[in-house]
């Protein structure tokens, strides 16, 4: 029992700086931020009330309700195509190439992960934009030039960008745990290829594309740079009402209700998922 | 079928290579503008993106930061990770969750929430705040991964040195840590990296000393230039570099 006392004080303290760490700088300023939510700006001076105008204003403000239906569409867009386009990829290496090569060819296929974020978005500008290198391409031949930047799929294509290399990575974790063993075994009970995968690759892999698909959720729709970069103003994302709110007229309470409600949509997307999601597993 | 597997690939890595090649050659861009046409080799610009003391300032301003913040939040992740695996504490189905937590909010979320937090109790934007924010997005990512580093292997030799009558910090210092090195050197360097290429949290929480994500967000509203495309590029052969390296010398030596 004595013993027991001191192991307790003991994990305690071990766990004690982290926990404090998480509930300071994280849990109070977002309670914090709820609170700031129901407050009223009155001239430039923010008022505490409990006052629901902010989430009434975003309920009844079409710009507003515009921004998260913009955020929704175009990050289910990016889920869909970067899963479509990043499956075949992880299976292709997974598969094909030779195991000797496999390391190099998911290094090629990551490879611009590792330039900077800010630095990516701004890259696809020098090939979709107005002299751009698929404009300047489709001049030779005659055509164009194309409207391409600053527009959604450019969003879009910025993000596929992006979220393919992600997604990779993870489901050719997934595929490479599998043992080829379930493939030749449906094989012999005479399963084509495409039965094979249909019923059994796909299912086994399934929890892993669902946690990716996840992170893509999550990452897409609060991001700001992508949509800044390659959107430009035309077309507003939530995270681009937010930082707007805070630029230009420093309205903080509005800030927060809407950054309340897009935690919510968050919120929304892990129970959808949860059933198949495994944070720990990421 | 073979064919298509090779179209395929051939297909999808000019998507994926394509902004990174057009970046870097048209850093060499003898022009105003890095978009076609390619009208000639130069190194002028990376001459200008080394002489600019302000980028340079930045480099090291993120360097420090993501250091720094790595390092607490490893430190903090570690210590958590061990406390949680070794002893059974009540509700620490609840602890691992809170601590994992901002892993699913969204970075502009976090910002907002401390940018806030830090208005009211007087913290003016600085690294010191940025830093803060840094350590709060990466200490779920080191717990995460220590913890799920430490079997029952890593406890039995534990048990094995207290038996032997090392103190509690010795166990850590001598026994736990070193057996971790590996997993680690990962969630320190994964990050580093992090830290490094982080935008929204540092450009709420600075003001004059700002990082480099930051920096070159403010180049990029004087349009498109070849200075720019240097920047990027030079981050890439740098974050290459690193990379390579931490693959032959700390990573495969593990294995």
């Amino acid at each position: 029992m004595m013993r027991n006392g001191r192991e307790h004080r003991l994990g305690w303290g071990l766990v004690a700086p982290a926990l404090l760490w998480t509930l300071a700088f994280f849990v109070l300023p977002f309670a914090g931020m709820v609170a700031l939510s129901f407050a009223r700006m009155e001239g430039r001076a923010i008022v505490p009330a409990f006052d629901p105008g902010n989430y009434i204003r975003f309920a009844t403000d079409p710009v507003m309700i515009k921004a998260l239906t913009n955020s929704f569409e175009i990050t289910l867009v990016v889920t869909v195509i970067s899963i479509l386009l990043a499956y075949p990829l992880a299976a292709i290496i997974a598969f094909r190439i030779p195991p000797r090569w496999q390391r190099l060819a998911l290094l090629l296929a990551v490879l611009p992960f590792w330039t900077s974020y800010v630095v990516r978005s701004y890259s696809w500008l020098l090939v979709l934009g107005q002299n751009g290198v698929i404009n300047r391409g489709l001049s030779w031949i005659g055509i164009g030039p194309l409207e391409l930047a600053a527009t959604r799929a450019a969003t879009v294509i910025g993000f596929v960008h992006f979220f393919v290399m992600l997604l990779t990575l993870t489901i050719y974790a997934n595929l490479i745990q599998l043992s080829p063993n379930y493939a030749r075994a449906a094989a012999d009970l005479g399963a084509s290829r495409w039965a094979t995968f249909r019923l059994v690759i796909l299912p086994l892999t399934l929890p892993g594309v669902v946690t990716g698909a996840f992170l893509t959720f999550v990452l897409c729709i609060g991001d700001y740079i992508t949509p800044q970069i390659l959107g430009g103003n035309n077309e507003l994302t939530l995270p681009q009402l937010i930082m707007l709110q805070l630029g230009r007229s420093g309205n903080f309470p509005l800030a927060s209700a809407l950054s309340v409600i897009l935690m919510g949509v968050v919120t929304l997307a892990y129970v959808f998922s949860a059933k198949w999601v495994r944070l720990d597993r990421v | 079928m073979k064919a298509i597997a090779w179209a395929y690939l051939a297909a999808i890595y000019s998507f994926i290579l394509l902004p990174v090649v057009v970046l870097v050659v048209f850093s060499f861009q003898d022009g105003r503008l890095p978009v076609p046409p390619f009208q000639g080799a130069t190194v002028k610009w990376y001459a200008q993106v080394l002489a600019d003391r302000d980028l340079l300032a930045a480099l090291g301003n993120s360097a420090l930061v993501a250091v720094t913040s790595s390092a607490v939040a490893l430190v903090l992740g570690f210590l958590a990770a061990h406390g949680l695996a070794r002893v059974r504490l009540p509700g620490s189905v609840l602890m691992r969750g809170l601590l994992i937590a901002p892993l699913t909010v969204s970075y502009l979320i976090i910002a907002l929430g401390l940018l806030n937090m830090f208005n009211q109790i007087g913290l003016r934007p600085s690294l010191l705040a940025t830093g803060i924010g840094h350590v709060v997005i990466n200490l779920p990512l080191c717990f995460a991964i220590l913890y799920a580093a430490m079997g029952d292997h890593q406890k039995s030799a534990e048990r094995a040195a207290r038996d032997l009558g090392a103190g509690e910090v010795q166990v850590l210092w001598l026994v736990s840590a070193p057996m971790l090195m590996a997993p680690m050197a990962a969630a320190f360097f994964l990050s580093v990296t992090f830290s490094w290429d982080e935008f929204i949290i540092a450009f709420l929480l600075t003001r004059f000393d700002v990082t480099l994500p930051v920096e070159i967000w403010s180049m990029l509203k004087s349009g498109l230039s070849p200075k720019t495309n240097a920047i990027g590029s030079l981050v890439f052969l740098v974050s290459i570099m690193v990379v390579g390296f931490l693959e032959l010398f700390v990573f495969r030596r593990q294995k």
